[in-house]
């Protein structure tokens, strides 16, 4: 057994033999040409065949995965016909007087490096979208068709140096179990198209891929980006169990989409998505999230300089709104301190930053950064159906004060002319034990509750949940946590305000029934979570004797 | 001359997709267009040469032009508004 390690980029597990993809050789002979004009005619008729070729695998990307990864194509078209790059090739035809395929491979090579140079991960992975079109071009140059792509019987996976996007668009998915590259990025469209196309791929395992032998048996592992070349017996039994297991998963995500949350005997719950910015909003629609439980703001202001703008956070909030279509969206002001430092706030070292300058505090204390994400939330909340949190609260009196802020900011936007919804719900966090122990005194001061269970626990039990050495003496589903959690739900309920429940035991299958039990109105859990929950959900019944 | 300044958004920047989509709306209009940014300057017609100039979120660009309509340099500007 021969283990290669490289990049997963679709999660999923597939068992099956090699088809050995050899693209045939790719070297471009050079020669001087009489007649230039003659040559860049020939070019412009092989660019014409080419943009066809492109404008029907859009089209076919279109039927088969959808707008988003067929514009991949369309991008392809337009660089095949932008002018800089004709003009690159016109100008070596005509001054040097070469063939046309020599002069496109020129042409790409040099586009190719511009993009592989650059600082941006992303662009460098635009190097290969330029070498795809033009080997299009040299290929129709040469007069030879497009090359068979799929083996053509039975499932097979498909290892090859590189695949291009337009010859991974090109794969049948019922006859390719998943693909293997020794080169390719995480970043380019291969890898992009892997996952709208949902083939099990890794990529970047290097070189020794190629000495795989045709039909020799391997297994993908697209979760851990691992291939196994001629597995042992072992390997190839916990490898089945993962992929039994993640069949089971896909089929879970093939029953229970659209379906509600709702138990045998008739109790309802929502169940939302805990994201972190926007690349996770696909995830959450994806796994049928009811909304965005919490949307956690904090990742506008890590890995920068300088706070981010009004506008900045304005295009944020109004692009998750809108994607999310009408459901509810409920994100937290900025949770910065604790674990999450960032040096532009300028915060003082703290021997005890868990206990120290977080969450409402800073922003209570430093108004004009916490005004600035108020105008953004407000001018966005037309977009959609927002509803905004604060965090780490402990006191009546920080609730009021963080209201009276954001009537300030609500009355500022009026005066200035600019629409704000109505609609909008204000809600804090209940994450320590005060906020539990006076929620009954919080809730009639806002229109809902959102329990974050990991703080709750570490401050009920003072116990730092990221502290290995006692975490024999943690207990997740400890008696203290789960009192606080019944007493804040029954706050809610008595001043008819609605609770969710946005920590890691919104996830934790155990306490499910528990929480229903309670009247919990919302769980919000990572997207992954959401159909697993309901299939929990849809088979229990709760007028079965309590356990 | 026209021109107005903006500040991209867009958590990936100018890269492959938002970057064709604003070529194509800019092929669409009877304008010129250039794009400036960190000393760098390109034709927004031409989609490698805006993909080249590497622009990434949190990047202020201007965007001038010379023959332009009023109309035309408020539609892209809101083009860039609501998608980028």
């Amino acid at each position: 057994m021969k283990v290669l390690s490289g990049k997963g980029v679709y999660g999923g597990i597939a068992i099956g033999k090699i088809s050995l993809f050899h693209r045939k050789s790719r070297s471009v002979t050079r020669y001087t040409v009489a007649d230039g004009e003659a040559e860049i005619h020939r070019f412009r008729q092989a660019k014409a065949v080419a943009a066809e070729e492109l404008t029907a695998l859009y089209e076919k990307a279109l039927r088969d995965i959808g707008e988003s990864g067929a514009q991949i194509f369309e991008i392809h078209r337009m660089m095949l016909e932008d002018d800089d790059y004709t003009d690159a090739v016109l100008h070596a035809i005509r001054t040097e007087g070469v063939n046309a395929e020599y002069a496109v491979a020129t042409a790409a090579e040099n586009f190719s490096m511009v993009f592989s140079s650059m600082e941006d991960p992303y662009m460098q992975a635009r190097a290969a979208d330029i070498r795809d079109i033009s080997h299009r071009l040299i290929r129709v140059l040469e007069g030879k068709g497009e090359e068979q792509m799929a083996p053509k019987e039975e499932p097979r996976i498909i290892c090859a140096d590189d695949l291009s996007p337009s010859e991974t668009m090109r794969l049948d998915r019922e006859l390719v179990a998943a693909f293997v590259t020794a080169d390719g990025s995480v970043n380019s469209h291969t890898a992009i198209l892997a996952r709208t196309m949902g083939i099990p791929a890794v990529v970047a395992v290097g070189g020794q891929l190629m000495e795989a032998r045709d039909g020799e048996t391997v297994i993908v592992d697209g979760f851990a980006g691992r291939v196994y070349l001629s597995p042992d017996s072992q390997t190839l039994e916990r490898m089945e169990e993962k992929r039994k297991e993640d069949q089971k998963e896909k089929d879970l995500l093939q029953k229970y989409k659209g379906m509600d949350n709702v138990t045998l005997d008739g109790t309802r719950i929502d169940i939302f998505a805990n994201i972190q910015g926007l690349r996770e909003v696909g995830a959450a629609l994806l796994h049928d999230a009811g909304g965005i439980g919490l949307f956690r703001s904090e990742f506008l202001y890590l890995d920068r300089r300088d706070f981010p703008t009004e506008e900045e956070q304005f295009q944020v909030y109004k692009t998750v709104l809108q994607s999310m279509g009408g459901k509810k969206v409920v994100i937290r002001t900025v949770d910065i301190g604790a674990d999450k430092q960032v040096g532009y706030f300028g915060l003082e070292r703290e021997e005890n930053p868990a206990m120290g300058m977080r969450g409402i505090r800073i922003c209570l204390n430093r108004p004009s950064v916490f005004r600035t994400q108020l105008r953004a939330l407000l001018r966005a909340s037309v977009f959609g159906k927002l509803a905004v949190m604060f965090p780490m609260i402990t006191s009546v009196s920080e609730v009021r004060d963080a209201m009276e802020l954001a009537t300030q900011v609500r009355q500022d936007l009026d005066r200035e002319g600019i629409p704000c919804s109505n609609r909008t719900e204000w809600g804090i966090m209940i994450e320590t034990p005060a906020a539990a122990l006076i929620s009954d005194r919080l809730a009639p001061l806002v229109d809902f509750f959102s329990i974050g269970t990991n703080d709750l626990t570490q401050y009920t039990l003072a116990m730092d949940r990221q502290n290995r050495s006692i975490a024999a003496f943690l207990d997740p589903h400890h008696e203290a946590v789960m009192r606080l959690i019944e007493m804040t739900v029954q706050h809610a309920h008595t001043a008819g305000k609605w609770v969710g429940i946005c920590g890691e035991l919104g996830a934790d299958g155990e306490l499910t029934e528990c929480f229903l039990r309670m009247g919990v109105d919302e769980l919000s859990v990572p997207p992954a979570y959401i159909l697993r929950l309901r299939d929990k959900i849809r088979n229990l019944d709760l007028r079965n004797d309590q356990k | 001359m026209q021109q107005f300044e903006y500040t991209i958004t867009d958590p990936n920047g100018l890269h492959a997709r938002p970057a064709g989509l604003l070529v194509k709306k800019v092929q669409g209009m009877s304008g010129e267009f250039v794009m400036e940014c960190r000393g760098k300057r390109a034709d927004l017609k031409r989609l490698l040469a805006i993909m080249g100039m590497g622009i990434r979120c949190g990047d202020r660009v201007t965007v001038k032009s010379e023959n332009a309509s009023e109309g035309e340099l408020h539609k892209l500007k809101n083009y860039f508004e609501e998608n980028l």
